[in-house]
């Protein structure tokens, strides 16, 4: 495979705005940061008391919570830094950290 | 040439003077400088016509080099029209900012009064410092006198704003040859600059609050390649809107331009290549050479960015020798900037021409007609066939 083939999805430099510019506010969003994660927080609703630690701490908004209660994580944009799980109080710990490529066989949570 | 269709006045100026006229004539939004000999009296007069209220110019003084480019470089991304002047060590202290003012394809005009570079510390003209930054994505645009340093800067800025190029553009004159040296030029008055520069209006920029953009985002393997060659296509149309600029300012000036000038090459069958002020002494020669029956000419690009390599090999044909005068040494050993891309060009041209380059005064040293004589001789004494020449370079005044 060619390097031109390789990376023909996406636009040639006569389609690109010039100088580098991104024209399109907030396009952030489209980059899932997600999958740069090693490590993916693993939930358990049987354990969880949703204390909302890990709402709070989490620093890119990635547990999702619904209504006061945690309904899950957003892998796209988790980085799987882990301090969900570490936050998770011990007497309760419903969050697992596991390894990404152990992880590939189960589906994601949410 | 033409009949001018503007009134223009005949003034004495000295280089810098003119540079300083012309800039208050464009007035742009912002000029940020820092002073350094031999530019210092472009930004001296210059704060002169802010003080005196003669521009509405938004005059920055900044605490280096590398600031006034940065400024520059915010208020061109802001969506205004920004100029510098800088020589020398004040260039070298603008390197990466140069390279983020072109890859950013924001259209700067600026002066650079060509000076040596330290060490050893000198303070006259060589190319060693636009030549350092002649790979910088700028469009570089050489001046013979002080009529083409006050012309060029003029035509720069409507080079720069063109949709097809946006690229920042730098206008070199010779540090105190022309920077210095008073000379009767005839400047446009000023509505008529003011109309032929038009209104500037970028389609995007950073204040325009209803279409907000993000400019200088991290740029990867996936895509900076692709931004690299869009920065190549606006140097390729360069070439043409370079010419159609040159042809608007003819009608309004009467004053001819092209990428270069080529002058009694007709039957020529030898040439010198040399840029600036020095075109005028080799002019001289060629001048006194032909009366004695010599078929010699005179090449003096004009333009070095986009380099015309087409356009020169034409005007090169059927030339049996020509010598390179490069006004700065690239230390690559195998010949001056000017001459290596020259010889590039005329390597397809059969039958090839004998090459010679001569560097010539660095740091200021003077240069004769006699020394442009020898070069001539030397020239018309070649063998036809003869391609190398022998020695390559030479240099042309310094004590052995």
């Amino acid at each position: 495979m060619t390097s031109k083939a390789k990376s023909k999805e996406r636009p040639g430099w006569k389609d690109l705005p010039s100088g580098g510019f991104i024209l399109e506010p907030g396009n952030a969003t489209k980059y899932l940061t997600g999958d740069w994660r090693l490590m993916r927080p693993v939930w358990d609703a049987e354990r969880c008391i949703d204390c909302l630690l890990c709402w709070l701490f989490c620093p890119d908004g990635a547990v999702l919570a619904e209504g006061g209660k945690i309904i899950g994580f957003d892998y796209d944009y988790c980085k799987g830094c882990g301090i969900c799980a570490k936050e998770c109080p011990p007497k309760v710990d419903a969050i697992k950290m596991i390894r990404e490529d152990e992880a590939l066989e189960e589906p994601l949570s949410a | 040439m033409a009949v001018a269709v503007a009134l223009q006045k005949k003034v004495a100026m000295t280089g810098n003077e003119a540079v300083a006229q012309a800039m208050r004539q464009i007035e742009p939004d912002v000029v940020a400088a820092y002073p350094i000999t031999p530019a210092t009296d472009i930004v001296q007069y210059f704060s002169n016509f802010v003080a005196n209220g003669q521009v509405k110019t938004e005059f920055v003084t900044t605490e280096s080099e590398h600031s006034a480019m940065s400024a520059c470089v915010g208020a061109s991304a802001a969506g205004v029209r920004a100029m510098t002047a800088t020589a020398s060590n004040g260039l070298a202290l603008m390197w990466e900012v140069l390279y983020i003012a072109s890859g950013m394809r924001l259209p700067l005009v600026m002066t650079v009064v060509n000076r040596a570079l330290s060490s050893p510390i000198n303070i006259h003209c060589d190319h060693s410092d636009s030549m350092g930054a002649r790979d910088a994505g700028w469009i570089q645009i050489y001046s013979e006198n002080t009529q083409e340093a006050y012309d060029n800067v003029i035509q720069a800025i409507r080079i720069a704003q063109h949709p097809k190029v946006l690229l920042p553009v730098m206008v070199m004159l010779d540090g105190f040859i022309i920077s210095h040296a008073m000379e009767n030029l005839e400047i446009l008055e000023d509505g008529d600059v003011k109309e032929f520069i038009g209104e500037y209006r970028p389609e995007r920029y950073l204040l325009d609050a209803d279409h907000p953009i993000t400019i200088g985002a991290l740029d990867l393997n996936d895509y900076y390649f692709e931004h690299k060659r869009q920065q190549v296509e606006g140097l390729l149309q360069a070439r043409k809107v370079i010419l159609e600029v040159a042809g608007d300012y003819q009608r309004v000036s009467g004053r001819s331009y092209g990428l270069f000038e080529a002058y009694r090459m007709e039957d020529a069958e030898a040439a010198i290549v040399v840029m600036s002020s020095t075109a005028g002494t080799v002019r001289t020669v060629v001048d006194a050479m032909r009366k004695e029956g010599h078929r010699i000419g005179l090449i003096k690009p004009r333009v070095f960015r986009p380099f015309p390599a087409r356009d020169l090999a034409e005007v090169l044909r059927g030339v049996k020798a020509v010598a390179v005068m490069d006004r700065s040494e690239s230390m690559s050993t195998a010949g001056g900037p000017l001459f290596t891309e020259l010889r590039s060009a005329i390597y397809e041209l059969e039958p090839r021409p004998l090459a010679a380059d001569y560097i010539f005064g660095l740091g200021g040293r003077d240069i004769y007609p006699e020394d442009v004589c020898g070069i001539f001789q030397r020239l018309l004494a070649a063998k036809p066939g003869d391609i190398c020449s022998d020695p390559m370079v030479t240099y042309l005044g310094v004590r052995e």
